[in-house]
C-alpha cells in the first residue's frame, strides 16, 4: 500500500490548512494563556483578535533581516528552512481521514520519528552559526534533550506497534476500532506525551530557549521572518504532535456520527489546547533535573511498558 | 523527594489553571472603559492655590531636589511683601516618573500628582509644562492648608508670632523671665 493517496488539490488543502492552522496558533496560544491567567489576551485586531495574526506577519515581514556580521552565514540562513521543511514534511504521513491525506506509507511511523529527529539539526545549526555563547548554549541544551527524549520517544511507540503489528499510521488507527491505545497503552502515552513536548521544546521544557537564563537560547541572533519561521516551526511541531498523540492513542478519526475528517481535528484541536495549558500551568524544571527525570524515570517507564505490552500480547496469542 | 507529591502537584497545577477558564477577567478595557482611579493616583502633576486664591508655591527648590529624574526646574523670585514664589517653574513630563516624592517633599502642598494620566504629545516638546500649564485655581486635595498662616516667616501684613498656633518670640537676649 505504498500508493499516494492525495490529489495535487488535497496535498495543496492540506499545506494550506497546516500552515494556516500553525499561525494562527500563535493567536490561539495567546488568547488562551490570557484567559487562564484571568487575562483577555489579544482581541483588537478584526473579531475576537482574530486578525492578530496578520498584523503580527506584516509587522514580521517588514522588519530588518539582519545577519550577524559574526555569524556563519550560510548555515545561519539554512537553520530555520530546516525545522519548517521537517514539521511539514512529516506531515505527509498524518492520516487525516479515510481517503485522505498525502501518502499512505508502510513505515509512517518510522518516518515520522525520522524527521522529528532531524529537526534538532535546525535548533544545533541555529545555535552554532550565531557564534553567541547564549545560542551556542541553547543549541547544547537542545541536542542533549532531543538526543535523550528521542530514545523514550522511539520505546514509548512500539507498544503501540506491538498492539497494531503495524507501522502504517492508518492500519494502526483501524486497529484502535475496540478500544483507544490510550487504555491499553496508558504509559506509552504519558512517556511519548513528555517526549513530544521536550522534541519540540515547548515550554515547560522549553530549555533550548529559556528566557530567563538564556535570553532566547539558539535563536537569539535571529530577527525578522527567519525568527518568524523558528515561530511557526515550533507551532507546526505542536501541531504534528497533538495529530500524532490522536492517531496512536486516541483512535484517529474513529468516532461516531460526525464525518472522520471533523474527529481528527476535534481530537487534534483539544491536544493543542493541551499543550498550550501545559505551558500555562507548569514552571521549567532545571536542566539537570530534566536529564535525570528523563534517564531515570522516563526510560524504565518506557522499557517496562516495552516488556508488559510484549508480553501480554505473547500471552493472548498463545 | 516525595514522588508522589511531586506528580499530583503538577496535575494539580493543570486543574486549577483550567479552572480559570471560567473566570471573570480583569482586564479593564480602557478607551472604551475608564479604569476607577482613585484620588491619590499618581498621575499629571499640577501647581495648587492656597484657600486665599494665592499661589502655594514658596520656589524653595526642595521638590527639585528631589526629584530623582531631575525634571523639574524653577527660579525664585521674590515679590513686594518679601514672599517668594516661582518666576518660571516647568516640568518636563516626557522625563517625569510619577514617582510623587515632589508630592511629598513638598513643604506647602503646592505641588500634587492628579488622577489624570492622558497627556500624550505628537510632539516632543509639548511635554514640557510651563507654570501657566501647571496651575491650577483651586486648592487640590488640602483645602484648608495655607503654609504663611501657620509658619514663622514673617512677610508684609503678617509679623513674627501672628501665626496661627504661634506664640510671641521670646527676646533671647533679656534676663528677664
Ligand atoms: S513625580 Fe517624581 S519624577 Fe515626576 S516631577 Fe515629581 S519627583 Fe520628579
Ligand atoms: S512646589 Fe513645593 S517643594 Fe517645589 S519649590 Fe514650590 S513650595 Fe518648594
Amino acid at each position: 500500500m505504498n500508493e499516494s493517496i492525495g490529489s495535487p488539490l488535497q496535498i495543496a488543502g492540506i499545506l494550506i490548512g497546516v500552515i494556516l492552522t500553525a499561525a494562527w496558533l500563535i493567536w490561539v496560544e495567546r488568547r488562551m494563556i490570557g484567559i487562564w491567567q484571568d487575562r483577555l489576551g489579544p482581541n483588537r485586531v478584526g473579531p475576537l483578535g482574530l486578525g492578530q495574526v496578520i498584523a503580527d506577519m506584516i509587522k514580521i515581514f517588514f522588519k530588518d533581516d539582519w545577519i550577524p556580521p559574526f555569524a556563519d552565514k550560510a548555515v545561519f540562513v539554512i537553520a530555520p528552512v530546516i525545522i519548517m521543511v521537517t514539521m511539514l514534511t512529516a506531515f505527509v504521513v498524518v492520516p487525516f481521514a479515510p481517503g485522505i491525506g498525502i501518502i499512505d506509507f508502510n513505515f509512517g511511523l518510522l518516518y515520522f520519528l525520522a524527521l522529528s529527529s532531524l529537526a534538532v539539526y535546525s535548533a544545533v545549526l541555529a545555535g552554532y552559526a550565531s557564534n553567541n555563547k547564549y545560542a551556542l548554549l541553547g543549541a547544547l541544551r537542545a541536542a542533549a534533550q532531543t538526543v535523550s527524549y528521542e530514545v523514550f520517544m522511539g520505546l514509548s511507540l512500539m507498544g503501540v506497534v506491538m498492539l497494531s503489528g503495524s507501522f502504517n499510521l492508518r492500519e494502526i488507527v483501524e486497529a484502535q476500532r475496540d478500544g483507544w491505545f490510550c487504555i491499553s497503552q496508558f504509559f506509552g502515552l504519558l512517556v511519548f506525551l513528555i517526549a513530544a513536548v521536550a522534541e519540540s521544546h515547548r515550554s515547560p521544557l522549553d530549555l533550548p530557549e529559556a528566557e530567563q537564563e538564556l535570553i532566547a537560547g539558539f535563536h537569539t541572533e535571529y530577527s525578522g521572518m527567519k525568527f518568524g519561521m523558528f515561530f511557526v516551526g515550533e507551532y507546526l511541531g505542536v501541531t504534528l504532535s497533538s495529530a500524532m498523540i490522536v492517531t496512536l492513542f486516541f483512535g484517529g478519526w474513529l468516532g461516531p456520527v460526525l464525518p472522520p475528517l471533523v474527529w481528527f481535528c476535534l481530537k487534534t484541536t483539544i491536544g493543542i489546547l493541551f499543550f498550550v495549558l501545559l505551558r500555562a500551568a507548569l514552571p521549567r524544571p532545571r536542566y539537570d533535573q530534566l536529564m535525570m527525570f528523563g534517564w531515570k524515570v522516563m526510560l524504565p517507564i518506557a522499557l517496562v511498558n516495552l516488556v508488559a505490552t510484549g508480553g501480554v500480547a505473547l500471552w493472548l496469542e498463545s | 523527594m516525595n514522588i508522589a507529591a511531586v506528580i499530583t502537584s503538577q496535575f494539580r497545577s493543570l486543574w486549577t489553571v483550567l479552572q480559570h477558564t471560567f473566570t471573570k477577567a480583569d482586564t479593564v478595557e480602557y478607551p472604551e472603559e475608564m479604569p476607577a482611579l482613585f484620588p491619590r493616583y499618581r498621575g499629571r502633576i499640577v501647581l495648587t492655590r492656597d484657600p486665599d486664591g494665592v499661589e502655594r508655591c514658596v520656589a524653595c527648590n526642595l521638590c527639585a531636589v528631589a526629584c530623582p529624574v531631575d525634571c523639574i526646574a524653577l527660579q525664585k523670585a521674590e515679590d513686594e511683601h518679601g514672599r517668594w514664589y516661582p518666576e518660571f517653574f516647568r516640568i518636563n513630563f516626557s522625563r517625569c516618573i510619577m514617582c510623587g516624592f515632589c508630592e511629598e517633599a513638598c513643604p506647602t502642598y503646592s505641588i500634587q500628582l492628579t488622577p489624570d494620566f492622558e497627556m500624550c504629545e505628537y510632539d516632543r516638546q509639548n511635554m514640557v509644562y510651563e507654570k501657566e500649564d501647571l496651575l491650577i485655581d483651586g486648592t487640590g486635595k488640602y483645602h484648608d492648608y495655607n503654609f504663611y498662616r501657620v509658619s514663622g516667616k514673617s512677610i508684609g501684613g503678617k509679623d513674627k508670632g501672628e501665626a496661627e498656633n504661634e506664640g510671641e518670640p521670646i527676646d533671647i537676649k533679656s534676663l528677664l523671665p
